[in-house]
């Protein structure tokens, strides 16, 4: 045992800069065998950063990093995997392409001569996945796996390396309860194995149940660090958070209590991802929309507005049903949709910045030609009204910074003048500034009588923003809370279907 | 807040002032242009330069309306077929009008209205079967390309389909005739550009074609129908065709299964040489018109000299059209940290 509290690979004063932009300030952290270390922080408090210095996909600003007390410099994560230090990824890094086996052993294939030797790596993929319990078949392509068989193919890839140091960063996000339950019994055996974990979430309900240790990030500095025993939840929450969530969010704007239903979906149903889902939104509103990543929430949304193709269901502008069948159709409604992926689907990277601004409503910058002149004027207003900061060399949308991107974004579908505002994800990887910024403006549609719907799985959000908060599980509202409900604690009980509707449904099958 | 805006704009001012992926394709033009020069004095007169431009023409009116497809991140192969196509059943029609109306107007106006026609058809075939049928517009367009490359040698019988002499001697002019010292098929060239360009880079239509080739998921969550601009650079592609076909026809009034042979990948070239890019998302209709002029007078100074054999103009097309990416890339990369 006496080994065993000797860290394996230990961090020392670790900064990391991008740019002007210090988003690591001198974390220390150490990882001993046989001990599942949990990192807790918001998004954007740095940990992924950190793990990504641990893992050699980044270098420290300064720091040491040191393994068995000697010191290590990576320069890629090819060489701390060659120390033992293997990452589980939360973007998927797989060759969609090639089949599973080909994946586990992509870069490191078994060989026989100069051939590679299939039936080796066949036989240890097989005993990797049996290891998950997954019926993952090692010669399927990657590309025809869901979502959550490929975080299993992640971690078979990871378990079939010698790993010594584990490093895991919220795995579970698009896990089934099942394959949750299995992954945590792999961790303990990882554990008994004298494996040390990093296990990164932000979901406190796994951290009490598998976590030894806990360190706590917050905008780049640590924050708490110590064994989990005699550390409680709410303690860790009010860590993450920290004191700023009073000042984070303005106030609620007052809702009227006669105000009118802008919007309504009745009986949704979207084949393969929402089961059942109405609900209402009403002038002035900010309803929230709560759930784990997969619940659905996007996929209802986008069937509303009529990007994904509904099997049933019913949409309601103003009391009046109206075919959405397209995007069109819902901004001529008045309905403007903020993408969570701004990268993929939100702006056209290599395009200018005034391009994007006016991509979604040109007509109005034609006279029949694009009059270039409008298209520079509302661009300057929007840079004023957005607090759009320019680098100087921005020219592109790609070469703006996340926060700028998202407030780019926002100012593109504000020029449809909406009268309904759907936000998802509106503060993922932005800095807390720009958070801020981004919650103030809510306010402000809200004070404008425009209503918004907001999807986040940042808890802390909904509960700041929200006059009413819909939480979805498995495809299911389960319910919408109101006043004093709208805490974390019920949020989660609905997000997992402990409680609410379709629970009994769901039980039995 | 405000200080943000004047902070931004003498840069891009700056950076506007010299840019070697606009004008890279016309310095080539010009170091073309004078080595022709300096190869043969001929090269610079009156009667070769006409020439040059108006051989160049039926590229180039192609090659436009390949920017659009590409641009829009599509590809169309089928081109040179359907220019085959469309001038086989051009003659064919306005021969048997023949009958009807006499070697007049009527036939050839018919026939060019046919030949129009025939070429939005024979585009919104590629893009409704591209875009609903999702299938990659390579494959698309390789399968019309050997439709259309199989019809006009079915229509022909394995010869040559051939107009009716007195509808060519009306026609003849329409490539060999000018307004006002400029060929025909010039002004047609220069008209369908201008039109290119202002469509391209002046309306919405073009801005779109931009977004879906840079990416469409994106164009989408712009509420921009997707499917229905795509289609329509392809319909836009198959009227270039009908209008080179159409001043093609006159020129040897007539057709066969040899006629428009690798024209598609001429009309290619040029459209990469002049800093389109081939996987969408940017392009240029004045590069496109550098590009289509670039690859005639190649050939045309191989002409002009005995140093190098006039057989190995494939060559020097190829090696100019990969030097002319490389460059291009590299300013890219250069440009884009």
């Amino acid at each position: 045992m006496s080994t065993h509290d000797q860290p394996l690979l230990s961090a020392r004063r670790i900064c990391r800069s991008f740019g002007q932009n210090q988003v690591l300030f001198d974390i220390d952290i150490d990882l001993v065998p046989g001990e599942v270390h949990a990192l807790l922080g918001e998004n954007g408090a740095g940990k992924s950063t950190l793990v990504k210095i641990l893992s050699g996909y980044l270098s420290a600003t300064s720091g040491d990093i040191h393994l068995e007390g000697g010191a290590r410099r990576y320069s890629s994560s090819g060489e701390a995997e060659t120390d033992g230090i293997v990452m589980i990824h939360q973007e998927l890094a797989l060759a969609e392409q090639l089949s599973v086996e080909e994946n586990i052993f992509l870069g490191r294939e078994l060989r026989r001569g100069p051939f590679l030797d299939q039936q080796a790596m066949r036989k240890r993929c097989r005993a990797a996945l049996a290891e998950l319990e997954t019926r993952v078949d090692p010669r399927a392509r990657v590309n025809d796996l869901s979502t959550s068989d490929q975080q299993m193919v992640e971690i078979a890839k990871a378990i079939t390396r010698d790993v010594r140091v584990l490093i895991m960063d919220e795995p579970t996000a698009t896990l089934t309860e099942h394959e949750v339950e299995v992954l945590f019994a792999l961790i303990a055996r990882l554990r008994e194995r004298g494996v040390a974990i990093l296990y990164i979430s932000h979901k406190l309900r796994e951290i009490e149940r598998i976590a030894d240790r806990v360190t706590v990030l917050r905008d780049g500095r640590l924050i708490d660090s110590g064994p989990m025993a005699g550390r409680s939840k709410e303690e860790l929450a009010r860590l993450m958070v920290g004191r700023e969530i009073s000042d984070m969010y303005p106030e609620r704007s007052g809702l009227a209590s006669d105000a009118p239903v802008v919007l309504e979906a009745r009986n949704m149903v979207v084949p393969g991802a929402v089961k059942q889902a109405s609900f209402t939104l009403r002038r002035g509103e900010v309803l929230g929309f709560g759930g784990v990543v997969g619940a659905g929430r996007t996929a209802l949304i986008e069937a509303v507005l009529g990007l994904r193709n509904r099997s049933a269901g019913e949409v309601l502008r103003n009391g009046q049903p109206v075919a959405l069948r397209h995007l069109r159709d819902a901004v001529r409604q008045r309905i403007a949709y903020l993408t969570e992926d701004r990268k993929g689907k939100g702006l056209v990277l290599n395009m200018g910045l005034r391009p994007n601004l006016t991509l979604l409503n040109l007509r109005a910058y034609c006279r029949p030609l694009i009059d270039r002149r409008r298209e520079e004027q509302a661009f300057q207003e929007a840079v004023e009204r957005f607090d759009i900061r320019l680098r100087t060399e921005a020219l592109t949308a790609a070469e703006l910074s996340g926060g700028n991107q998202q407030k780019l974004l926002l100012a593109k579908v504000m020029t449809i003048d909406p009268e309904i505002v759907i936000i998802n994800e509106p503060t993922r990887g932005i800095d807390v500034g720009t958070k801020q910024q981004i919650y103030h403006f809510v306010r402000e549609l809200t004070d404008a009588g425009r209503s918004v719907i907001l999807i986040s799985s940042e808890m802390a959000e909904l509960i700041g923003l929200s006059h009413r908060v819909a939480v979805m599980c498995a495809g299911v509202l389960t319910g919408v809370l109101e006043g004093e409900q709208i805490n974390e604690h019920e949020i989660m009980q609905y997000a997992s279907g402990i409680k609410g509707v379709g629970v009994d449904e769901q039980r039995r099958a | 807040m405000n200080n943000a805006v004047p902070d931004n704009k003498p840069v891009a001012r700056s950076r506007a002032s010299f840019d070697l992926k606009t004008w890279g394709p016309f310095i080539a033009l010009m170091a073309l242009a004078v080595l022709g020069v300096l190869i043969n004095p001929a090269f610079l007169g009156l009667d070769n330069l006409s020439n040059m431009l108006t051989r160049s023409a039926f590229i180039g009116i192609i090659a436009i309306g390949a920017t659009f497809v590409i641009t829009a991140g599509g590809l169309d192969l089928s081109v040179g077929s359907m220019a085959a196509f469309i001038a086989g059943v051009m003659i064919i029609l306005m021969n048997s009008l023949v009958e009807q109306f006499g070697p007049g107007l009527t036939t050839i106006v018919l026939g060019i209205f046919a030949s129009l026609l025939l070429g939005l058809c024979a585009g919104f075939i590629n893009g409704m079967v591209t875009t609903k049928g999702k299938i990659e517009a390579f494959i698309v367009t390789l399968g019309t390309m050997g439709i259309y490359r199989s019809l006009v040698t079915y229509l022909a019988d394995g010869g040559t389909l051939s107009l009716d002499w007195g509808v060519r001697d009306i026609y003849r002019p329409v490539y060999y005739g000018n307004l006002l010292g400029i060929p025909i098929p010039v002004l047609v060239f220069l008209l369908v550009a201008v039109a290119g360009y202002i469509l391209l880079n002046h309306t919405r239509f073009g801005r779109y074609c931009f977004a879906i080739g840079s990416n469409e998921k994106v164009a989408e969550y712009s509420a921009i129908h997707v499917d229905r601009i795509k289609t329509m650079t392809y319909m836009l592609q198959g009227v270039c065709v009908a209008l080179a076909t159409i001043i093609y026809v006159p020129r040897l009034g007539s057709a066969s299964g040899g006629t428009g042979v690798l024209w598609e990948l001429e009309a290619i070239a040029a459209v990469i040489i002049g800093g389109t890019v081939l996987k969408g998302g940017h392009g240029r209709i004045w590069g496109t018109v550098v590009g289509a002029i670039m690859l005639t007078m190649i050939g045309n100074i191989l002409n002009l000299t005995d140093a190098i054999s006039n057989y190995l103009n494939g060559t020097v097309q190829g090696i100019i059209i990969i030097v002319a990416v490389y460059l291009q890339r590299a300013a890219w990369r250069k440009s884009v940290p």
